[in-house]
């Protein structure tokens, strides 16, 4: 269980903004993420909670242990903390061979079990050929296995990791969420991990803290946050949704319905509590929710015309851009067929439309 | 005449005894600056510079003062081991000391905050107390650029002349250094002698600071 009540401000510099730091989190899951985009305060969080950082106000708590604790002045030091921290240059001594590095990390060990354990860490991390080479002879995979084993053999009761994945190409960012799901198996240890990429902390989250410009704007599993995100700013973050601006003309909730206006055009979509009628909301959809077709005729209801701009290439099907930032995928054939056509609907889903 | 060798040999010791112990106070003194936040830190800092920018006479003059056969340090040396300290090769380096102290803590704590502060703190996450990680990590991360400082400090210590004839002298074959035998030499009127220790001192800094510059990296990793 962790509790971390942050809150920093740093002063305006000649190069930066001022920025604060203005965090609240608690979570008590085995792998929670700090999911936000760069220079949001994620680092800054990690680096408050193992003790690199003081922060102005606040209290941290890791299970019973106070680790900071602004208004008695308890500020641990790192030592103190028992935080494992996997760095993002994974921070291996350079002068040190990998078990070196490994060994430093178990000097509070009896000797003959300091070696049965970073023994036993270089056999389940797949280093052990590779123990007698020094860090700049391996590869960035191998470095971060030895950056996780050795925080790992400092027995840490929290294990952090900044950005593990950055810098990693696609096969070794499968392997690093292998190891992860290992770490996460067979040890004990809750995982508090930093990145901006959203498919790692939907795979590996059990719970999601949202962060912009210095606060957690939403927290939840990662089903909850990424399909349900709790305003545009959220959804803009994730940068998988279009949002486009609408009204609310009629509230029907007999019907379970509302009449939404973009634009020209109407469109339905469910009743929307705490809305009234007249404000302005935003509807919040997935290019896979949208269906795109050539128009041809008087578009039928829930259909909202727009003028095709680009069209990507995406894995397995071509991706329609088209005015107000609308996305939609259609399979490659039917591209084929169309591709010379300007004039598009896309059809809005009406009982699922999420609006914000 | 026969050039008497013995002032340069005298300067190689005392040089060497000086940065020998100037390398374990300033490394003590450069860690505190580097890492420590303490009451007093600017006033250290500053203590240590002021051999820099202070005409060499008033170094000597305070030491006099504090060194000095009247002086409660200097009585209690005398009492101790029976001659006085000022006027002897220990004074020339205790001179010495002063004179390379600062560069020499300068370049240091240059050097150790030149190492990556990440490896501390992940020495410090894995519980590393702050004697270890300095010992372990940081220390040995900034050996070159610390050897290139005690280098420097070496040719500096080398070097000094207002200092050293102020506490220890000039007596010839026991504390008359390099420089002050090329002063002697030059007021005595012996051109070709100081000449040749002129050409031998300058060959040597030169050499000293080829070395450092080699020991020092371009870039710490």
């Amino acid at each position: 269980m962790i509790l971390a009540r942050l809150k920093k401000r740093f002063p305006a510099g000649p190069d930066s903004a001022e920025f604060l730091l203005d965090a609240d989190l608690r979570s008590a899951d085995a792998v929670s993420v700090l999911f936000g985009p760069s220079g949001s305060g994620k680092t800054l969080t990690l680096e408050c909670i193992a003790g690199f950082i003081r922060p102005d106000e606040g209290r941290v708590m890791l299970g019973d242990d106070i680790l900071f604790d602004a208004p008695t002045g308890v500020f641990l030091p790192p030592q103190a903390r028992r935080c494992g921290y996997v760095f993002q240059n994974y921070a291996l001594f350079p002068h040190m061979t990998l078990r070196e590095n490994l060994l430093f990390a178990t000097e509070f060990r009896a000797k003959l079990e300091r070696h049965r354990k970073v023994n036993e860490m270089l056999e389940r991390f797949r280093l052990t050929d590779l123990a007698g080479r020094k860090p700049r002879e391996l590869s960035g995979g191998q470095k971060q296995r030895c950056s996780i084993a050795r925080a790992l053999l400092a027995d840490p009761r929290l294990l952090l990791l900044d950005e593990p994945a950055q810098g990693l190409d696609p096969t070794l960012r499968d392997e690093l969420h292998d190891v992860l799901r290992e770490v996460r198996a067979g040890f004990q240890t809750p995982i508090l991990m930093v990145t901006h990429s959203l498919e790692e902390a939907y795979t590996l989250a059990d719970r999601v803290f949202v962060y912009n410009e210095g606060k957690v704007v939403q927290q939840g599993t990662p089903a909850e946050v990424f399909e349900r995100p709790a305003n545009a700013t959220v959804a803009r973050l994730m940068g998988i949704y279009s949002l486009i601006a609408a009204d609310v003309l009629m509230l029907d909730p007999g019907r379970n319905t509302s009449q939404l206006r973009i634009g020209d055009t109407e469109i339905t979509g469910p009743y929307l509590p705490g809305k009234f009628k007249g404000d302005r909301v935003w509807i919040c959809v997935r290019p896979e929710e949208l269906q795109a077709l050539p128009r041809d005729g008087r578009p039928l209801p829930n259909q909202f015309p727009v003028q095709l701009e680009r069209a990507t290439q995406r894995p397995g099907a071509m991706r329609l851009e088209f005015q107000n930032d609308l996305r939609a995928d259609i399979s490659r054939a039917d591209y084929e067929r169309y591709r010379h056509n300007k004039e598009w609907t896309v059809e809005f889903p009406s009982t699922t439309l999420r609006v914000l | 005449m026969a050039i008497d060798w013995f002032p340069l040999w005298l300067s190689l010791r005392v040089a060497a005894i000086s940065t020998l112990l100037a390398a374990g106070a300033g490394l003590w003194i450069a860690y505190l600056l580097a890492f420590r936040n303490f009451r007093g830190k600017e006033i250290l800092d500053a203590a240590v510079t002021l051999p820099l920018v202070l005409p060499p006479t008033v170094l000597g003059y305070y030491l006099l003062v504090v060194l000095g056969r009247r002086s409660p340090i200097g009585a209690f040396y005398e009492w101790l081991t029976g001659g006085p300290l000022v006027f002897t090769a220990k004074a020339a380096v205790i001179a010495a000391l002063l004179h390379s102290l600062p560069l020499l803590v300068k370049s240091t704590r240059a050097a150790l905050e030149g190492v990556d502060p990440r490896y501390a703190r992940a020495a410090a996450s894995l519980g590393a107390s702050e004697w270890r990680i300095f010992h372990r990590i940081t220390l040995p991360l900034a050996t070159r650029p610390v050897l290139a400082a005690c280098a420097i400090a070496f040719a500096r210590a080398l070097g000094d002349f207002g200092v050293t004839i102020m506490i220890a002298g000039a007596i010839p074959g026991r504390t008359q250094t390099i420089a002050v035998a090329i002063y002697n030499a030059v007021e005595s009127g012996n051109g070709a002698a100081a000449r040749t220790m002129v050409v031998v001192l300058s060959a040597l800094a030169l050499a000293i600071l080829w070395l450092a510059n080699r020991l020092s990296p371009r870039h710490v990793t």
